[in-house]
């Protein structure tokens, strides 16, 4: 059962493309800009994003995949930044909290936050807020326990989660229904 | 982080190639492990082959009725894919309770199966730990060892598998499919997990350059019925305290068909063989239930703070098994 068949294609020599260890240039298309940069392969998405491109918005907690505050979105698909390493994204779409807005409009989402006071310090704001529109277009916003549920990757230490919840209901109920993407 | 070096390819050929090639490079899928314990020098790669773009991201049907799930795909899309929810239940139910969405969109199921422990001491390049750095001793042995395994444990580490899915597809033999330098091969997911014995740095039987190319999913009726039941700290995003696969069929009282299967109690995804034995064609009440659960704890080794588990275990087996016999019963 485990001794080894005959492979079908032999694999192939050590033939793919080495990039680094230094600095390469790096191409991502980020809230649908091309943006070209300078880094080592061992950069993050995430510091890539605030030390190179200067979008901060996006938060370093942690820094080890457990607070969800680096939550961005990569080929549409809420992801953590800190995880991610930059030169992995060339040909994906990186959207980042800089990109929800639509000019000086606020996304619905950032609105009801405010609205809501879903936030004190602000600082798991940014990633609060890419993991609750993409959990509106997931389809995980029925009630509130699936809220609690498909929220629980973004810690907030203020603990304003009632209030984000309230938010996330209100842009919900406005979207109408379950939060299913239409 | 050390410096890396960086190389994307797009086949199967070219990855198992490049990394067999390069004693110090290492597969990059979702990242969510290799990424982290890289940043804690915990794992020191000199080259990343990224394999995102390989076309093994789907999920199959078999032959032979059963399901294949590619090795790349994310935990998410498997969670999602009908034919698992419909027909394996508690793989999908297992995932879920896994890690959060943000990582669950990360983490491929190959990843999963090739997730390092949790262990705080594994973690810490200043400890000693002999899965880490061989030799150097357990520090979880008289250390913080709340989290830490009741079963399968040696005197060189008492690390618990992580993986919840894992816990699933130990209950239904899965089979890991892989592909390195040297072919193909099918492995009985029972195998893939190494008991840590005197060698705990070896955690799977894989060479240096072979893939988790899919996992086989065996046709199986039973696993219809099947739930996962996981005790946690907190309610979400949390590692299992105690974990139970259960799948059964109960036909006049009866066990008729028994699959049970423990997370976040072992080193390794624990097949509850000796359940099993006490199950197959016992009344399916309270009595076999807790006769069971003893059966397989008998075997377990406490290590100060994680005593607790023992008794959480059985209570969660028998649990499991009397949450599950009721449904069968009423439906």
């Amino acid at each position: 059962m485990k001794s080894y068949q005959a492979i079908r294609t032999a694999p192939a020599p050590d033939s793919a493309v080495v990039r680094g260890p230094g600095e390469v240039a790096v191409r991502l298309r980020v809230n649908g800009e091309t943006r070209t940069m300078s880094v080592e392969p061992r950069v993050s998405l995430l510091d890539a994003l605030r030390d190179r491109l200067e979008l901060t918005g996006t938060k370093k907690g942690c820094n080890q995949g457990a607070c969800g505050a680096c939550t961005v979105w990569v080929d549409r698909r809420r992801v953590l930044a800190c995880l991610t390493l930059a030169i992995s994204c060339e040909n994906r779409e990186v959207a980042t909290i800089e990109g929800l807005a639509e000019g000086d409009t606020l996304h619905p989402m950032q609105q009801a936050f405010l609205d809501a006071d879903a936030f004190q310090c602000g600082y798991c704001t940014p990633g609060q807020l890419m993991s609750a529109v993409a959990l509106l277009a997931e389809g995980h916003a029925g009630d509130d326990a699936e809220i609690r549920e498909w929220m629980s990757g973004n810690i907030c230490r203020c603990a304003a989660y009632p209030h984000i919840r309230a938010a996330i209901r209100r842009v919900r109920d406005e979207q109408g229904g379950s939060g299913a993407a239409d | 982080m050390r410096p890396i070096s960086y190389s994307r390819v797009a086949d199967v050929g070219t990855a198992i190639g490049t990394v067999s090639a390069d004693p110090e490079s290492a597969f990059l899928a979702g990242g969510t492990t290799q990424v982290d314990l890289m940043r804690i020098y915990v794992e020191q790669p000199r080259r990343l082959v990224d394999i995102n773009d390989l076309p093994l991201t789907r999920v199959e049907e078999l032959p032979d009725g059963g399901l294949r799930l590619g090795g790349l795909a994310r935990m998410s899309d498997v969670a999602e894919e009908p034919a698992v929810v419909r027909r394996y239940p508690m793989v999908a139910e297992a995932l879920l309770m896994g890690a959060s969405p943000q990582l669950r969109n990360m983490a491929t199921v190959a990843g999963n199966l090739m997730q390092r422990v949790r262990c705080s001491y594994f973690r810490d390049v200043a400890a000693g730990c002999n899965k880490r750095a061989p030799g150097t001793g357990c520090s979880a042995l008289d250390g913080i060892n709340r989290g830490h395994a009741v079963l399968g444990t040696s005197e060189c580490c008492i690390a618990t598998h992580p993986s919840d899915v894992a816990v699933a597809l130990v209950a239904l033999d899965a089979v890991v499919q892989t592909e390195g330098p040297a072919g193909r091969r099918s492995i009985p997911i029972d195998d893939f997990f190494l008991l840590p014995g005197q060698t705990p740095e070896r955690e799977h039987p894989l060479t240096h350059g072979e893939l988790v190319t899919g996992i086989d999913l065996p046709p199986l009726p039973v696993a219809a019925t099947s739930r996962y039941v996981k005790i946690r700290d907190r309610e979400s995003y949390e590692f299992a305290l105690a974990a139970v696969a259960v799948a059964m069929s109960v036909a006049g009282g009866r066990i008729t068909e028994i699959r049970l299967a423990l997370g976040g109690v072992a080193t390794k995804p624990w097949r509850a063989r000796a359940a099993e034995r006490v199950l197959d064609g016992a009344p399916a009440d309270t009595d076999s239930f807790t006769r069971a659960a003893e059966a397989e704890l008998a075997s377990a080794v406490p290590h100060g703070m994680n005593a607790f588990k023992i008794e959480l275990t059985r209570r969660t087996m028998v649990r499991a098994l009397a949450e599950m016999a009721q449904r069968e019963g009423t439906a």
